[in-house]
């Protein structure tokens, strides 16, 4: 494959510490990667081993009280944890976006999915009109896997199952074409066909768009699928990484030989 | 109170019925959701998500539900905890009201109590028994061990847990209430395979030793064989096919259950 070897994201020494506890708990222990251009990065690891920690903290999404982050993450040559907020938010949603792991949360309960689908639209393109916006989020949404997406348009985020949230959620994540995107377990609630239809999207926006993608996820099939390379985490840290096949093919640490001897085979 | 009408749609909830063999037992359920909206407008807002569905669930059994998203799996487990009231039809229970494990762990942990006690809470309210603190906290740690928890979590609120640990907080939950019959909606989606064949032995384990039966919702077929008894396919609102896992799997039916497999590639 012939990728640009230009290096869009940066992270150094991130570490991330809580202390609203007795005793302080570093949950990011000296975390260091980079993403290149239109590359798919993949992370696996445990449950509870910093993967969803590491993803906010590059969103610029973690609450800065109550813990503290060190380290550098940069993007286009600016450190996201040191930069001023407005130049933060600039980047938010438009050049570095995010699809959540669980959905409800990111959803607003008491908006209609259009208006947060074109949410990004909104702020950042405020150049498109009315008709625009709405004309891209009904593409985006049947690109997603979505159907009768006109009559979604006007419906609330609790009229709609747990699998198609997960689709708007992601709908709205790429609409504004990002340059990073962060997908932290984009198709847990997904059958099979539709976590198909993702990944060959995600694809797309990959490779048409120029979008690198942080694809956290859970199961390894997946990653194998679709990462060119793979971090594997373990509490905090960062145990092993490197091109995906040569990780699946010789695992070094126990634990990344555990989670790929645990892929379930059934035997009919 | 053992028994509940809806008066406007006629359907019928029952807990305690005399069903013989079975927990659960639902008869022509038709499901609805209304447009509040439109209500105001409208008199005929009604929606139907549900149609014609019957089945049971046999006395200590596990029965899988699969179907692609939006068919109306949630829906059918909110019918039978008795949350979604608009239908018409019969639902009857053995026992007292299922458990269950929703779909999205983080709206159904109350945000403002620590993890301790939202898993202490069923115990106090125990009407069988009486517990002292010291024998919760016994019954607490001996939960959580088997759900992979670490015990330091339990000083935690629920926005203070990755995604995985919430989601194995609200299976101990559900099982810390001693249920005979639980609704599990997705429970191990967020899970990676090491800790989720940890929670799906524990499942079979309960549903083994305590005759507990389940109404276990997956999207993944793969989970759905290696752990349940007999299998319902839905589509678009209707069960299309029921049976053994083994009949089902080997010998599909419909055509839409051989496009499930075949996606699976079983
Ligand atoms: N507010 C907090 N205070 C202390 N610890 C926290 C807080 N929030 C999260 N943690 C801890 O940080 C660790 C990392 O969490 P993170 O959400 O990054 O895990 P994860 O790798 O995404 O796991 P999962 O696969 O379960 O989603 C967890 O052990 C979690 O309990
Ligand atoms: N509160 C509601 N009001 C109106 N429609 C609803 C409501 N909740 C769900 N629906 C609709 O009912 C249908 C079935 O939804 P349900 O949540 O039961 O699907 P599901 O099979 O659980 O899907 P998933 O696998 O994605 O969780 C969907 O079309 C959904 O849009
Ligand atoms: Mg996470
Ligand atoms: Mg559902």
């Amino acid at each position: 494959m012939d990728r640009k070897e230009e290096v869009i994201l940066e992270v150094n020494h991130l570490t991330i510490e809580f202390h609203d506890h007795d005793t302080p708990e570093r949950v990011v222990d000296d975390v260091n990667f980079v993403l290149h251009k239109q590359e798919i990065l993949g992370i696996v690891g445990e449950s509870g081993s910093g993967k969803s920690m590491s993803a906010l903290a590059i969103a610029g999404l973690l609450k800065r009280h109550a813990l503290s982050l060190s380290g550098e993450i940069l993007f286009d040559g600016t450190d996201l944890l040191t930069c001023d907020r407005e130049r933060l938010r600039s980047y938010q949603g438009d050049e570095i976006s995010m699809i959540f792991q669980e959905p409800m949360t990111s959803l607003n309960p008491l908006q209609r999915i259009g208006h947060q689908m074109e949410e990004c639209l909104r702020i950042h393109h405020k150049e498109m009109t009315k008709k625009e916006r709405y004309d891209r989020a009904i593409r985006t949404m049947t690109a997603v896997g979505l159907d009768d997406a006109e009559k979604l348009y006007r419906m609330y985020p609790h009229e709609l199952s747990g699998g198609m949230r997960q689709r708007v959620m992601i709908g709205a994540a790429t609409i504004a074409r990002p340059k990073i995107l962060i997908a932290d377990e984009p198709t847990t609630a997904l059958d099979v066909t539709i976590q198909a239809q993702i990944i060959a999207l995600l694809r797309k926006v990959n490779v048409k768009r120029e979008t690198a993608i942080l694809f956290i996820s859970h199961d390894l099939s997946l990653v194998r699928q679709l990462c060119h390379k793979v971090i594997v985490m373990q509490k905090g840290r960062i145990v092993e990484s490197g091109i995906t096949e040569e990780v699946f093919e010789h695992p070094e640490q126990p634990y990344t030989q555990a989670l790929i001897e645990a892929i379930p085979k059934v035997e009919l | 109170m053992s028994g509940k009408t809806n008066t406007e749609l006629n359907g019928i909830w029952k807990m305690h019925a005399p069903l013989e063999g079975e927990v659960l037992r639902a008869t022509n359920l038709n499901v609805f959701y209304r447009d509040r909206a439109k209500l105001l407008f409208k008199q005929n807002a009604l929606k139907q998500v549900l149609y014609d569905v019957n089945f049971h669930i046999k006395e200590g059994e596990i029965l899988g539900l699969c179907g692609e998203s939006g068919c109306g799996k949630s829906t059918l487990s909110k019918t039978a905890t008795g949350i979604i009231k608009d239908f018409t039809g019969e639902l009857l229970l053995k026992h007292g009201q299922p458990q269950m494990v929703f779909q999205d762990p983080y709206s159904s942990l109350n945000p403002s109590k620590k993890i301790g006690w939202l898993l202490e809470e069923p115990l106090k309210v125990d009407r069988k028994k009486q517990w002292t603190g010291e024998e919760r906290r016994a019954r607490v740690r001996e939960i959580i061990a088997q759900v992979e928890l670490d015990e330091h979590l339990l000083e935690r609120y629920p926005d203070e847990l990755s995604g995985g640990q919430r989601q194995r907080v609200s299976i101990a939950a559900a099982i810390m209430r001693r249920t005979k019959l639980l609704i599990a909606d997705e429970p191990v989606s967020a899970l990676d395979v090491t800790i989720q064949a940890q929670v799906l032995k524990l499942l079979d384990d309960l549903h083994r030793n305590l005759g507990l039966s389940i109404l276990f919702i997956s999207h993944d077929l793969r989970v759905v064989y290696q752990i349940c008894d007999r299998v319902m396919i839905m589509q678009k609102g209707r069960i299309v096919e029921q049976g053994t896992v083994d009949e089902v799997y080997r010998n599909p039916q419909q055509e839409y259950t051989k496009q499930l497999l075949r996606a699976a590639n079983l």
